[in-house]
C-alpha cells in the first residue's frame, strides 16, 4: 500500500502564522482513525477556500457578473480529500476524472486557481474549460485528465470504463474516477458502469463515487429510492464499497485512501458513497439560499481543530477572511478579461482534417 | 468485386493495421459471429460488448479521451434512439471544451429498409443524425466508396458516423478496391469466415492500398441535362437505374449525384448541377416531416430560386410509425424504382 503524502513544513504554514506549535499535536482522531494535524489544517484551509469560492460564485449569479450557479457547498470535506489523493497528470498512467458539476473542491485541491473557476462563471473567452460556453463547474483540463463535465447527469458513468480500458492495457496504477450525485444513479448509466467494469476476466479500475446529498433537485431521495444504500448495489457485481460520512474529514480521507488503494492494486472497481450535506440548495433554480438545518463540514472540522488547540477562533476567522479576499481579488481580475466575440461562435467545432474538403480547418458555417 | 460489407471489413482491417484503430466493438462484433452482417469478421481489434448501446458509446468516448481510436457499431440504427444524448455529447466535446478535447470516434450502423426488417430494422437515421452537430455523416452506396469513406472516417480526428445501407450490404461493387483480388471467389475464400466452427479460422487479407474518399465530396454517377437527382444510400442505385431507363425510353439524361457525405454535403456540386439543369429532385427514404432533404430544398429555393425551371421536389418515405413487415407495406412506404422513375420523368417534363 502506498502511504499518504507526507506533510511538508510548508503544508503547516498558513500565511505567516507560526506553525511550529502544530507539530505538538500530530494527530486528530475520528473514531478509530486519525490524520496528522498538518494534513487536517491543509484540508481545512483548502475547504475554506472552496467555500469562499462557492459563496462568491453564488454572489455572481445574483449580481449579474454571471448567470446560472450550480455547485457543491457542503461537499468540501469529501471533495478536498479526493482531490488531494488523485494521481494528477496526462495520459493513462495517471487518474482520469469524470466529474460532475459539484466538484470545485476536487479541482482546487488538485491546484486549480480560483480564477480558472471564475472565468467560466463570468463566461470569459479566457475560460480554459469552455471559452465562456458552459455553466460554471463544467471543468475540462486535458493536462490533468479532467474530461469535460456534462450538465446531463450520470452520462459520465458510461465513459469511465472507456478510459479504464486504456489504463488497464497501459499498465500501472491509473484509476478512472467517476463522480455523480445520488439522484443520477436512478438512470441506467450507473448500472452500465457496473456491468462494463466487471466483465469476466476484464474487470476495470473504476472508482465509482456518489456524493449523496439526499436530494434530486427538490425531490428527497427517501421518497424515491428504496435501496439500502447506493454502494450496496455493487453487491450483485462483486464490487466492494463503503458508505462514508462526508462531513467527517478523517473518515473521508481514509475511505478514499482505501478505495484508491483497492482500484490501484487489484485493477477492479469500487463504489464509494459519501453522505454529504447540501448547504445552498441544488442551484440557482432553487435560489441558492443557505440551508441552516444541515451539518457544515467546515464548522465540524474547525471545532475539532479548536478543541484540540490546533486552531483558535481568531486564526480561523483570518483563514476565512483571506479566502474571501482571494476570491474577491480573483473575480475583480477576471471581470476585466475579454469576452468572446461573434467570431468565436463557430470555433473549435472540428479538429483540422485533411480528409475533409469542406472543413479542413474548422467549422465555417453551412457548406459553400 | 467485393460486396459493400466486405469493403467495410477490408477498410477496418486497413484501419487497424495502418491507421491506428485500437478498438472495433459492439454487439456481436467480435468472434464468433463477427457482426450480424459480417462486417467485422476476422479483425484483430474486434470485441464483443454487453447489449448496451449507451455503454458502447460511452466506452468509445472514454477510449478516445485516453488517446485510443475506436470504431463502434450500433447493430441497427433503430437501436440508436436511446443514445441520442450521448451522441450529442460526443459531437459537442470539442466545442464545449474550447478545443481541449478531440473526439476521434467512428460509429457505423446499418440504416434504411430493404431487408424485410419490419418496425425496428428498417429505420433511416440520416435526418436524426444531421441534427447532431459536431458529427460528420457519410453514407456509401457502393463497395469502393464504402472502403474510401471508412478510411476517411477513421483518419478524420472528429466523430464520424458511417451509415451503411442495409439493402446494399451484400451488393457487389462495379469498381475495384485497390489491392482487391481479381476473382470474387478468391476474395471470399480469403476473408469470409466459414460456416460452422470458426475457432481455428484466420483470414488471409489481400495487400490493400490506401484509398480515401474525401468527406464532403459528392460523386456524379450519371451526367445529363434534363434534371438533377440527388440521393444517397439505398435509393441511389434506383436513381441511376431510372436515369438509364428514361434515357432508353425517353431520350432524357440526368445528373445523378451520389451525395456520399450527408454532412458536410457538397453544396458546390449541387449548385453547379442545378444551375445547369434548372430542375432538381431529391430522393431518400427517411420519413417525410423534417426530412434532411428538406434542408437541401430550403437552400436550393433560397439561393437558386430564380434559376429554377420547375418546382424542386423531394421524394421520401411516408410519415408513418414504422415500415410494416408485409412487403405491401414496405413497397408503399419508401421509394421504389417505379416511383423514382415517375418522379424523374415528371421533373424533366414539367412545363411552367
Amino acid at each position: 500500500m502506498t502511504t499518504p503524502r507526507e506533510d511538508s513544513e510548508e503544508d503547516y504554514s498558513i500565511r505567516g502564522i507560526q506553525t511550529a506549535k502544530f507539530l505538538d499535536y500530530p494527530e486528530l482522531h475520528s473514531k478509530d482513525e486519525s490524520l496528522s494535524a498538518g494534513m487536517c489544517l491543509k484540508i481545512y484551509k483548502t475547504m475554506a477556500r472552496v467555500r469562499a469560492l462557492e459563496q462568491r460564485t453564488i454572489k455572481m449569479s445574483k449580481s449579474g457578473e454571471g448567470y446560472f450557479w450550480v455547485g457543491g457547498p457542503g461537499e468540501e470535506a469529501f471533495n478536498v480529500c479526493l482531490g488531494l489523493q488523485v494521481h494528477k497528470g496526462r495520459g493513462p498512467a495517471f487518474d482520469y476524472l469524470h466529474l460532475h458539476y459539484r466538484s470545485a473542491g476536487v479541482m482546487m485541491a488538485m491546484g486549480m486557481p480560483m480564477a480558472d473557476h471564475f472565468r467560466q462563471m463570468a463566461m470569459k473567452l479566457t475560460d480554459r474549460h469552455s471559452k465562456g460556453r458552459n455553466f460554471v463547474g463544467h471543468y475540462a483540463i486535458p493536462e490533468w485528465n479532467v474530461v469535460p463535465v456534462s450538465s446531463v447527469i450520470e452520462v459520465q458513468y458510461t465513459m469511465a470504463p472507456g478510459t479504464a480500458i486504456v489504463q488497464k492495457r497501459h499498465g500501472g496504477e491509473g484509476v478512472s474516477v467517476v463522480t455523480g450525485g445520488d439522484a443520477g444513479t436512478a438512470e441506467g448509466d450507473f448500472t452500465s458502469c457496473m456491468i462494463w467494469s466487471t466483465r469476466p476476466n476484464q474487470a476495470l479500475p473504476v472508482l465509482m463515487i456518489v456524493t449523496n446529498n439526499g436530494f434530486g433537485i427538490s425531490t428527497a431521495a427517501n421518497t424515491q429510492h428504496g435501496e439500502s444504500s447506493i454502494a450496496a448495489r455493487g453487491n450483485a457485481f462483486g464490487i466492494p464499497g463503503e458508505v462514508v460520512d462526508g462531513n467527517d474529514v478523517i473518515a473521508c480521507w481514509w475511505a478514499i485512501y482505501r478505495a484508491f488503494d483497492y482500484c490501484r492494486t487489484t485493477r477492479r472497481p469500487y463504489i464509494l458513497e459519501a453522505k454529504v450535506s447540501r448547504l445552498h440548495g441544488h442551484s440557482s433554480s432553487s435560489g441558492a439560499s443557505r440551508v441552516s438545518t444541515e451539518a457544515d463540514c467546515i464548522t465540524l472540522l474547525e471545532e475539532k481543530l479548536i478543541a484540540n488547540k490546533i486552531l483558535n477562533r481568531e486564526t480561523a476567522e483570518m483563514i476565512h477572511q483571506q479566502a474571501s479576499d482571494e476570491a474577491d481579488t480573483a473575480v475583480d481580475q477576471v471581470m476585466q478579461e475579454a469576452d468572446p466575440t461573434a467570431d468565436d461562435v463557430n470555433r473549435y467545432t472540428f479538429a483540422p482534417s485533411r480528409w475533409d474538403v469542406i472543413y479542413p480547418d474548422d467549422y465555417t458555417g453551412l457548406p459553400s | 468485386m467485393a460486396s459493400l460489407v466486405q469493403a467495410v471489413r477490408l477498410a477496418l482491417h486497413y484501419g487497424e493495421t495502418n491507421l491506428g484503430v485500437t478498438d472495433i466493438f459492439g454487439e456481436d462484433v467480435g468472434p464468433p459471429l463477427g457482426g450480424v452482417f459480417t462486417a467485422t469478421q476476422g479483425l484483430k481489434k474486434a470485441w464483443n460488448t454487453p447489449l448496451d448501446e449507451r455503454g458502447i458509446v460511452g466506452a468509445a468516448m472514454g477510449i478516445a479521451y485516453a488517446g485510443g481510436k475506436p470504431v463502434f457499431e450500433i447493430q441497427f440504427c433503430d437501436y440508436g434512439f436511446n443514445i441520442i444524448d450521448l451522441l450529442k455529447l460526443a459531437g459537442n466535446q470539442r466545442w464545449a471544451s474550447g478545443g481541449s478535447y478531440d473526439m476521434p470516434v467512428v460509429m457505423m450502423t446499418p440504416s434504411g429498409s430493404g431487408i424485410r426488417g419490419s418496425l425496428y430494422h428498417s429505420h433511416s437515421f440520416e435526418s436524426w443524425a444531421t441534427r447532431l452537430t459536431g458529427w460528420k455523416i457519410v453514407m456509401p452506396s457502393d463497395a469502393l466508396d464504402a472502403y474510401g469513406l471508412m478510411l476517411s472516417a477513421i483518419a478524420d480526428p472528429n466523430p464520424v458516423m458511417v451509415l451503411l445501407p442495409k439493402a446494399l450490404l451484400r451488393v457487389k461493387g462495379e469498381r475495384r478496391i485497390p489491392g482487391e483480388p481479381e476473382d470474387d471467389e478468391q476474395l471470399s475464400r480469403m476473408i469470409d469466415a466459414p460456416v460452422g466452427d470458426r475457432s481455428q479460422w484466420e483470414p488471409q487479407w489481400p495487400d490493400l492500398e490506401e484509398y480515401f474518399v474525401p468527406i464532403g465530396q459528392a460523386r456524379l454517377v450519371r451526367e445529363g441535362q434534363a434534371g438533377t437527382v440527388i440521393s444517397y444510400g439505398r435509393t441511389l442505385p434506383l436513381c441511376s437505374q431510372a436515369a438509364d431507363e428514361l434515357y432508353e425510353s425517353e431520350g432524357l439524361t440526368f445528373d445523378v449525384i451520389d451525395l456520399r457525405s450527408i454532412f458536410p454535403y457538397d453544396w458546390l456540386a449541387i449548385k453547379e448541377s442545378v444551375l445547369k439543369t434548372g430542375r432538381v429532385l431529391i430522393v431518400n427514404e427517411d420519413t417525410e416531416i423534417t426530412n434532411f432533404g428538406e434542408h437541401l430544398l430550403r437552400r436550393i429555393v433560397e439561393e437558386l430560386f430564380y434559376d429554377l425551371l420547375a418546382k424542386p421536389r423531394l421524394l421520401q418515405g411516408k410519415h408513418i410509425p414504422g415500415i410494416g413487415l408485409n412487403q405491401v407495406y414496405e413497397q408503399n412506404t419508401v421509394p421504389q424504382l417505379a416511383g423514382v422513375r415517375a418522379a424523374m420523368l415528371e421533373l424533366a417534363t414539367e412545363r411552367v
